[in-house]
């Protein structure tokens, strides 16, 4: 995962509640089996006025010029400024690679939906929670080339004004962030207390364990087979 | 001991402990997989050369990218190559890794969250995962069931343990009974109406009180289905008769002596008295009209009886900017009145409303009728290839033929529209799935949530109207 320490970049403003992950990244691209190839497809409802398949690159695309993303003014920006419950809808994951691979490092926001901002940390890209006032000024500050510097280990964002904003966030999460550390190599040097529990779980509720899913090939004899006697 | 929610038990039942670094673990029992958000899982664990911590607590089926026609034809009815490539790679990962998968042409296949309860392979106390936010529809069997993404995906393949911190507790109380006509569909979209999509944002949802006792499993699971659309990753109902009465006899659920142990632990699983809720929202479930969104996002729905809102009538600003979005994306005047809204496409399908109960509902309102001539497609998705069956069986399929209604093959269809089931730009459609939002169904699509009572009428009339006038 990408380590996030400091971060000094331009900042784009998404004036909208509730976006949600559809047209963060919509459907049609979910098709891909890999991790890579979201970052063109990024907001396509907003940023094309044509529909978009899988494939296709901007260059061949009808253009929304009227959409904040195709501003000339907002072109580089790595800083994502956005509104109150940013990324609601599917747990789709391709969401957070699509904005990183447009060249997002941050987002900024009054709030999140859930499953979306723990998505953000598993691939290091940054949400960062402010009140709305301040998320008011800045939307107000925000201009061509309106550069924030984030600090992570201070937790705070600096405007170019000098205004100093300290967010708040989860210390383990943090960590997590600033190393850029493999969570599932984190977990499994726990192995054997996920062992130890499991052999507690097992014991308590046996049914859950062995089950064998594959039992029995055609729906009518599982369906008799599995009565309970 | 402290009284305790039914989310607090599930959650102390399957906590792990603590990493180094101070995350909590939490121990998962069984993993869903589908297509569309595995093979990036799949393929880190092949990097990695890691195996599958356990491989009998996985089950996956093939169901966004299928299409619902040519089933018979297996892979060859895919014509999308890329989709067809991503149902490939399903079935290569899970041959690969051991994985039971219901195939595409398994008569079991269908959409997961219809699938994982109709074979008994969720269980009441369970924790359940799945790389679809639609997981919570588990939530109905007493089960923590959440979406999560594909790295977590991943990570529950590779450790069994999902990293998560506890969220806080909400109950939803519903007293009193719903009026004929009015479904749990209707009731979820008044409570998303009044929570917000974000009301319930780092809760677990637990639904209680007289209505949703009353509830079938079905109703109880498009209930738990759309927590996700007030902002919880989990929604929740304890387990009474009617959990385990729906349990007994399913294919995979324990037998013998060890349903007797199982049952007897599971009849623990409700809400101690005077546990503690952080947040509550209580409402009269006779209060409650049809239900049909009017906006782009699920809180913005009315009654059957009410009116597309004029902005004056909104609280908020924020909803004000919002709602001026939805009217110019939707095509649709303040004040309108809801029954006024033409519908040129109906959608009977999805996780939320496509097991049997649902297609009856929508069948008992065709019966007898045809579809109105502005509508120009009407399609009925079951939610599995056995509701499938079952539907066919009962003469329900019959139905909905001879109205003039489409009858397809199992998956999750224009829900979201990744198959070619999709709306062309403009159209309004009456659907029963979960989200309205822009482009969902199709580029330019416009959906109205309602359930599928309300469905079926608007593809008889040709516009909403209100079902309770047709009983």
């Amino acid at each position: 995962m990408l380590a996030f320490t400091t971060h000094t970049g331009a900042v784009a403003p998404l004036d909208r509640v509730n976006v949600d992950t559809d047209q963060i990244i919509p459907k049609q691209y979910l098709k891909s089996i890999k991790r890579t190839g979201f970052g063109d497809y990024l907001f396509d409802g907003w940023r094309f006025l044509d529909e978009g398949s899988i494939g296709m690159t901007p260059n061949e695309r009808a253009i929304n010029h009227d959409f904040v993303l195709n501003s000339p003014d907002y072109q580089g920006a790595s800083i994502l400024l956005a509104r109150d419950n940013f990324g609601c809808g599917s747990s789709r994951e391709h969401a957070v690679w699509a904005l990183q691979e447009f060249g997002f490092r941050a987002v900024i926001a009054p709030s999140f939906a859930d499953i979306f901002y723990g998505n953000c940390f598993k691939n290091g890209l940054l949400p960062i929670v402010l009140d709305s006032k301040i998320i008011d000024q800045l939307f107000a500050e925000t201009q061509s080339n309106f550069e924030l510097k984030i600090d992570l280990s201070s937790q705070t964002v600096v405007t170019p004004g000098g205004d100093t904003f300290a967010f708040e966030i989860d210390p383990v999460l943090k960590d997590k962030m600033l190393s850029g550390m493999d969570d599932i190599d984190m977990t499994l040097a726990e192995r054997e207390l996920i062992e130890q529990f499991e052999t507690g779980h097992r014991a308590r509720q046996p049914w859950l364990f062995e089950r064998d899913f594959s039992d029995g090939k055609s729906a009518e004899s599982n369906n008799t087979e599995g009565q309970a006697s | 001991m402290a009284a305790q929610t039914l989310y607090d038990k599930i959650w102390q039942a399957h906590s792990v402990g603590k990493r180094k670094d101070g995350n909590n673990l939490l121990y998962i029992d069984l993993q869903l997989l589908h297509e569309v958000t595995s093979p990036q899982a799949f393929e880190g664990l092949a990097l990695h050369k890691r195996p599958l911590w356990r491989v009998d607590a996985n089950l996956a089926t093939p169901d966004h990218n299928v299409p619902t026609t040519d089933r018979a034809l297996g892979f060859k009815g895919i014509t999308d190559l890329i989709a067809l490539e991503q149902v490939v790679t399903l079935d290569d990962n899970c041959k690969s890794f051991g994985v039971t998968q219901f195939e595409i042409d398994d008569p079991r296949q269908g959409i997961v969250h219809v699938v994982g309860p109709e074979q008994g392979a969720t269980l009441p106390g369970m924790t359940i995962v799945c790389g679809d936010s639609h997981t919570s529809t588990h939530g109905a069997f007493a089960a923590l069931a959440q979406g999560v993404g594909t790295s977590e995906v991943e990570h529950v393949m590779a450790t069994q343990c999902l990293v998560q911190n506890k969220a806080k507790n909400f109950a939803v109380i519903v007293d009193g009974q719903l009026q004929p006509g009015v479904s749990a569909k209707d009731l979820v979209l008044t409570i998303i109406g009044k929570l917000g999509t974000a009301g319930a944002t780092g809760h677990t949802i637990e639904y209680r009180g007289e209505a949703i006792r009353s509830l079938s499993m079905e109703g109880r699971m498009t209930l738990c289905n759309m927590a996700i659309e007030a902002g919880a990753r989990a929604g929740l109902v304890a387990v009474d008769d009617t959990t385990i009465d729906y349990v007994r006899g399913r294919p995979f659920a324990p037998s013998g002596e060890q349903w007797e142990k199982a049952e007897a632990y599971w009849r623990t699983l409700v809400t101690d008295e005077g546990a503690h809720f952080d947040k509550t929202l209580r409402l009269n479930a006779a209060d409650i009209a049809p239900q049909v969104s009017w906006g782009t996002s699920p809180e913005m729905v009315t009654g059957i009886d009410g009116h597309v809102p004029h902005l004056e009538e909104l609280e908020t600003d924020v909803q004000r900017e919002a709602a001026g979005h939805a009217f110019k994306y939707m095509g649709l005047q303040p004040g309108k009145p809801i029954v006024d809204i033409e519908v040129n496409r109906v959608f009977i399908g999805s996780c939320t409303n496509a097991r049997i109960e649902d297609l009856r509902a929508a069948a008992a309102v065709v019966r007898g009728r045809k579809l109105a001539a502005n509508v120009k497609e009407a399609l009925v998705v079951p939610g599995s290839g056995l509701v499938k069956a079952e539907a066919e069986a009962e003469g329900l399929a019959q139905i909905f033929i001879d109205a003039g209604f489409q009858w397809r093959a199992a998956g999750c269809s224009m829900c979201l529209g990744m198959n070619p089931d999709r709306l062309a730009p403009g159209e309004h459609c009456a659907s029963t799935s979960n989200r309205n939002f822009e482009g969902r169904q199709g580029h330019g699509g416009r959906t109205h949530l309602v359930s599928p009572a309300m469905a079926a009428a608007a593809a008889v009339a040709g516009h909403f109207v209100d079902v309770r006038e047709w009983l």
